[in-house]
């Protein structure tokens, strides 16, 4: 009789947490899974439209760099998205899950053009800029307070809550552009003929405003969450709720402070859309940069500096894919596409930072640390 | 002899970490056998790889002599191995017949009533009292055990793996709980029950298995064994604890508890009108099984807690011994703020006492950061303190901004305890201060309290090893459900009779 | 009455919509995945839906209507359980973060759904798939013409609509009273315990998300199949949708059977200013219209805030939602 013995095998794949990994191999995973990405989407290029991939890549790049208008175009978008993803960073290190920044942007924006039209012939330049800032911060500031404060008091899923709220203000925002335009078919720049609330240019650079406050904000923001003690306590309730309580945090008040901060950027956001970008309002003022910023915080691990990266890599993909969209007489869907496919890869290649996987048999060649 | 389980040198890691060595392991059919170590001596884990929970890094399993790979519940299932947690594994939203109804075999017809009828035959059978179609969240912890037994007993297990049931039962449950293992028995069922109650295992077991840092040591009779033999196979050798107790002097009057009751949120009294006083000077022991009250005493004087009308709690702060502060409806900042010298060391260190993700610098900073005027926190002082820490206490870590969650569990009690006493406290409270820890650790710990105490201060020790209150400790106050079962010297009083304070609650009115 | 009726009649086929959108994100929900990805997921069902259909009626000399159905639903529900699928993956095996991972689902499926959709158009604002459109909006014969105001009032469907109420129904049963069912709660209430019990989690959150996806993938079918009667346009109209299959989740309590009336209700109040002004015989202007718009959500928000007043176990989202489960992790 020569039954065989029923042979033991490991499993073929075994995950294992990693103590840390090293910062090149940081790199290495990130780099890899972009190229993979870009790979990816070559393949789905030449699929769909017989193009060679390199040089519609080639295109995509002169979508940010080839004249100075398109890089002040694209530094525009990045700092837009920039602002609000630092606004997420203090909500998400809370472990606040503040996916309402497109509704906070909104309001921010709403109360800025709001002042604009209403107040744009009564105050002089300067006050009228402070007063549509005010306006903005409190307005997201409020927008971010709702959610917060239900969360402080009854643990109310702020996922969903904040979620909602962006309909809600956008159904404000389309009524109240609605009753700003009258009887017109659109709403136009506002105060068109004064530009009275319109941020002035230097250095002949549109945009020169949006993107200062947005470079001082990323750097108060780091040192914020770094090194100030709301910071710290921000910290310590994102890590646990019971530590923060026996340190003598209050909980509740924290996480009302901290959407209170997160929600007034965003609406520092909105500021910068109306005032400096588009001088308008509409319920496409925030174009899904609140959603695509909650990816950026994510991803960047509420660092601002690599968020800034981290943005400009999604600003120029969305450039890029809007030049090519026009070389060959697509679309621009492409960009949305191409950012998809590049987010999910970045996502996947997380766990490969986070975990090592042990395959059967390997693990006696495995190096001992 | 036929053996229903076999484990042949399995070893399990978790990353730095070995939980098992090599370890060889019978179970017999038919047999009780207890499977006795000390906390984090790798029972547990053993345990979880024969259920399926963890699956071995190497090493072989037989059951009934066959090798098998266990690699999900399931599969255990399928063997006819069933465990019960420590932590139940039950779906709180689920009726029990839900519980027991859930994955089950594929064959079985899905019928509710049918599940329903035969859950019953065997609470019938063993006597349980469980109410079928009773909400989990609704239960009370030994209503949730026996709902467990019965999921198991349900599919048929022939072999039960009970970790530490009795943790949580008064005595009585526990005689309960003996007499249906006693049954299963009777049923030619094997059954395995995790503990380190020594008593217990006599009273239960056929056979001893000793684990000891996640390796075997040996197999015994039980009828071979007494509690000294079982210790010292369990730590290694004869314990002469040798805890070096000085005699408590200048003791002052630090703290003064009276008619604390405290409710929790289900609206059980957990804590039914205690009265204490701590001294400085002196090492005040708190005994009890565990839950019953322990945790919210401590959390009550640090802040921590909702407490009913009547309790008073009142703080004597070196200096101000004449206006002792009451900390009741203060919270512990407020605490921190009327310059109370409070340190507290809780029971669970990384979800309370320290910050997982910090490093030890930013630890040290914890219940301070917010002092001084400046926005930004300041750094230098705890920088400072953390090197401090590290070097008097001798804690491993790569670096002193490591986060601290990837330290041993060791190392993390030194960096919570160093944090406590660098603060100078008057009344210093430790729960559980050297659970899971190594005794060469758990020895410094002692020796940090000791010498606490011969600097004046207050200490307040909640433990669990009676061996350890008993020679640490200068008074014991002991709890039982809840209340104040009685204030002993820790120098006179005697093991069982600390034992007996701890199960049978006194006739009221026999309060000293 | 004629007003309410109108009313009812737009009310329900704009209910359907998000009755099968929120039914597959109840079924993913129930497993404890947190799925933001639900616009994306309708995008890719109802473009997948038109598509297959305008090519079948376009290349096929005798088209007909039945298999045009069956191509179009097949396809739909094969692309949006594709999106489930990629949620999956990155979530369950990769543990990623599910609402990031959601967020991104769905800024893809739009952009595919889009991209392609602007090549079948090819320069045109819109372009339609009439045979599928008469095909999926064809009444039940009898029901629809002999029942006076009944047929008027509940008859008027496509057969969507009601298979909508069947999925709603199974889906009830289903989750309560079958085997399938109860494990997929557990998993979802507590990985652990149900792991522990012998069940795969792995493999129930996964087919949960991808049947889940292909049944939110439908109600994009339904809106551009039928609702939208087979044209194809590029508007963010499905986005705002599948946010409202979203919310109406949280509306239902994770129940099916509310998800009928709430799916019901939601359609009324998206309808409610087009025709509550006619039934008071007043007259509101346009921008009052863009704010009635916020009730659903409004309403939402509502139940999200009563029901975290009141803590009643039964009625709080799955225990464990938004987690990712790791056996081994300690």
């Amino acid at each position: 009789m020569s039954s065989e013995t029923k042979k033991i095998k490991e499993p073929f794949v075994r995950i294992i947490k990693r103590d840390g990994a090293s910062i090149g191999n940081k790199v290495l995973i990130r780099a890899l899974a972009i190229v993979l990405a870009l790979v990816v989407d070559a393949i789905f290029i030449f699929a769909v439209t017989g193009l060679n991939p390199i040089s519609v890549y080639g295109v995509m790049f002169n979508g940010t760099f080839m004249t100075s208008i398109r890089f002040s175009w694209a530094l525009r978008d990045l700092v837009t998205l920039l602002c609000i993803g630092i606004a997420l960073a203090p909500a998400f290190k809370m472990k606040f899950w503040n996916i309402g920044a497109e509704g906070q942007v909104l309001a921010g924006g709403l109360a800025t053009a709001l002042v604009m039209v209403k107040c744009g012939q009564s105050l002089p330049t300067p006050a009228l800029l402070l007063v549509m800032f005010l306006a903005s911060i409190i307005a997201g500031g409020i927008w971010g307070l709702i959610p917060a404060v239900f969360k402080a008091y009854w643990n109310t899923n702020e996922t969903l809550f904040t979620l909602m709220m962006n309909y809600v203000a956008t159904s404000i925002v389309a009524c109240m552009t609605n009753i700003m335009r009258g009887k017109a078919s659109s709403l136009g720049k506002l105060n068109m003929s004064t530009q009275a609330g319109w941020f002035p240019q230097f250095f002949g650079q549109r945009y020169n405003i949006n993107i200062l406050v947005v470079f001082i904000l990323m750097i108060v923001m780091y040192f914020y969450l770094k090194y100030s003690k709301q910071g710290y306590e921000i910290t310590v309730v994102g890590e646990s709720e019971n530590t923060a309580r026996y340190a003598g945090i209050n909980v509740k008040w924290v996480t009302i402070r901290t959407m209170l901060i997160s929600g007034a950027i965003c609406g520092l956001a909105g500021f910068l859309v109306v005032a400096g970008r588009d001088q308008t309002i509409s319920t496409s003022s925030a174009g899904g940069q609140g959603f695509t910023a909650i990816i950026v915080a994510w991803l960047a691990k509420f660092n601002t500096f690599y968020m800034a990266l981290i943005s400009f890599l999604l600003v120029f993909l969305s450039r890029g894919a809007a030049e090519i969209a026009s070389a060959y007489s697509l679309n621009d869907y492409a960009a949305s596409i191409i950012e998809g496919v590049i987010l999910f890869f970045i996502l996947g290649s997380e766990f490969f930072i986070n975990y090592k996987m042990v395959f059967r048999g390997s693990k006696q060649k495995e190096v001992q640390e | 002899m036929e053996y229903a389980i076999q484990l042949t040198n399995v070893t399990k890691t978790f990353g730095k970490v070995i939980a098992n060595k090599g370890v060889t392991l019978n179970v017999r059919k038919g047999e009780i056998l207890s499977l006795l170590g000390e906390n984090g001596s790798g029972k547990t884990t053993l345990m979880n790889m024969i259920a399926g929970i963890y699956f071995p890094d190497s090493g072989e399993i037989r059951v009934n002599g066959t090798p098998v790979e266990i690699r999900s519940p399931k599969d255990a299932y399928d063997l006819g191995i069933g465990m019960i947690h420590q932590h139940f594994k039950l779906i709180d939203v689920f009726s029990a017949v839900e519980n027991i109804a859930l994955g089950l075999e594929k064959k079985e017809k899905f019928d509710m009533k049918v599940i329903r009828a035969k859950a019953k035959a065997i609470c019938e059978k063993y006597h349980f009292d469980l109410d079928l179609d009773q909400k989990v969240y609704e239960m009370s912890v030994s209503q949730k055990q026996t709902l467990e037994i019965v999921k198991v007993l349900y599919r048929g297990a022939e072999i039960l793996i009970l970790d530490e049931p009795t943790a949580v039962l008064t005595p009585q449950e526990t005689e309960r709980l003996f007499a249906v293992i006693r049954n299963m028995k009777k049923d030619h069922k094997s059954v395995i029950i995790i503990t380190h109650k020594l008593h217990e295992v006599l009273a239960i077991s056929d056979r001893v298995a000793i684990l000891r840092k996640g390796e075997y040591v040996d197999t015994v009779e039980t009828k071979d064994a007494t509690e000294g033999s079982l210790t010292e196979m369990m730590v290694g050798k004869k314990v002469e604890l040798n805890i070096e107790r000085t005699q408590p002097k200048d003791t002052v009057k630090r703290l003064s508890v009276s008619n604390l009751t405290v409710y929790n949120r289900e609206g059980v009294k957990v804590l039914d009108d205690v009265s204490f006083d701590a001294y400085g000077g002196e090492i005040l022991g708190i005994a009890g099984i565990s839950g019953n009250g322990q945790k919210e005493l401590l959390e009550s004087i640090a802040g921590l807690q909702v407490t009913a009308e009547g309790s008073s709690i009142k703080f004597y702060e070196k200096g101000k011994e004449d206006k002792p502060l009451q900390l009741i409806g203060k919270t512990p900042k407020k605490i921190r703020d009327a310059g109370v010298h409070l340190a507290f060391v809780p029971e669970d260190r990384l979800g309370m006492g320290l910050v997982g993700s910090m490093g030890m610098t930013g630890n040290m900073l914890l219940k301070t950061y917010g002092a001084g005027r400046s926005f930004l926190t300041e750094m230098k002082g705890p920088k400072k303190m953390a090197e401090k820490v590290r070097e008097e206490l001798e804690v491993v870590t790569p670096s002193i901004n490591t986060p601290v969650s990837r330290l041993s569990g060791g190392n993390v009690q030194k960096v919570l305890v160093g944090r406590e006493i660098a603060e100078e406290p008057t009344v210093l409270m430790t729960a559980y201060a050297v659970r899971g820890l190594d005794i060469n650790t758990s020895y410094t710990i002692y020796n940090l309290l000791d010498e606490e105490k011969r600097h004046g201060v207050a200490v307040v020790y909640v433990g669990e090893d009676l061996d350890v209150l008993i020679d640490l400790c200068d008074r014991i106050l002991v709890l039982c459900d809840g209340k104040a079962n009685g204030m002993v010297d820790a120098r006179t009083i005697t093991k069982e009779e600390v034992g007996l304070l701890m199960t049978n609650l006194r006739k009221a009115g026999a309060q000293e | 009455m004629s007003t309410l009726i109108a009313w009812i009649i737009r009310a329900i086929p704009f209910g359907t919509i998000i009755m099968f959108g929120s039914m597959g994100e109840t079924i993913t929900e129930k497993s404890g995945n947190l799925n933001l990805g639900v616009p994306g997921i309708m995008y890719l069902g109802g473009f997948a839906g038109f598509a297959s259909s305008y090519y079948y009626e376009k290349l096929s000399s005798d088209p007909k209507g039945w298999i045009c159905v069956i191509i179009a639903l097949f396809a739909a529900i094969a692309a949006s359980a594709f999106g489930g699928l990629i949620f999956s993956f990155l979530t369950i095996t990769l543990r990623a973060n599910q609402n990031v991972t959601g967020l991104a689902l769905t800024t893809f499926g739009m952009g595919v759904a889009n991209f392609f959709g602007v090549f079948i158009l090819n320069g045109a604002s819109y372009t339609a798939a009439p045979l599928a459109y008469s095909a999926f909006s064809k009444k039940i014969p009898f029901l629809s013409s002999k029942l006076g105001i009944v047929s008027k009032v509940v008859f008027p469907y496509g057969f969507l609509a009601y298979a909508a109420i069947i999925v709603a129904i199974v889906l009830h049963y289903f989750l309560n009273k079958t085997r399938v069912g109860l494990n997929l709660r557990a998993v979802g209430e507590n990985p652990g315990t149900a792991d522990a019990a012998g069940i795969n989690v792995t493999k129930y959150k996964y087919l949960a998300t991808c049947v889940g996806a292909g049944l939110s993938g439908i109600g994009g079918l339904y809106y551009v199949l039928d609702y939208n009667q087979g044209i194809w346009a590029t508007t963010g109209q499905i986005e705002a949708l599948g946010w409202l299959a979203v919310a109406l989740v949280i509306f239902t309590t994770w129940k099916p059977l509310n998800g009928i009336w709430g799916a019901y209700l939601f359609g009324m109040l998206y309808w409610l200013y087009q025709f509550l002004p006619n039934m008071l015989g007043v007259k509101v202007a346009g921008y009052v219209t863009d704010l009635v718009q916020m009730v659903p959500y409004v309403v939402t928000i509502i139940v999200l805030v009563v029901v975290s007043f009141r803590k009643k176990k039964e009625n709080q989202p799955p225990e464990s939602l938004g987690l990712s489960y790791f056996r081994e992790e300690r």
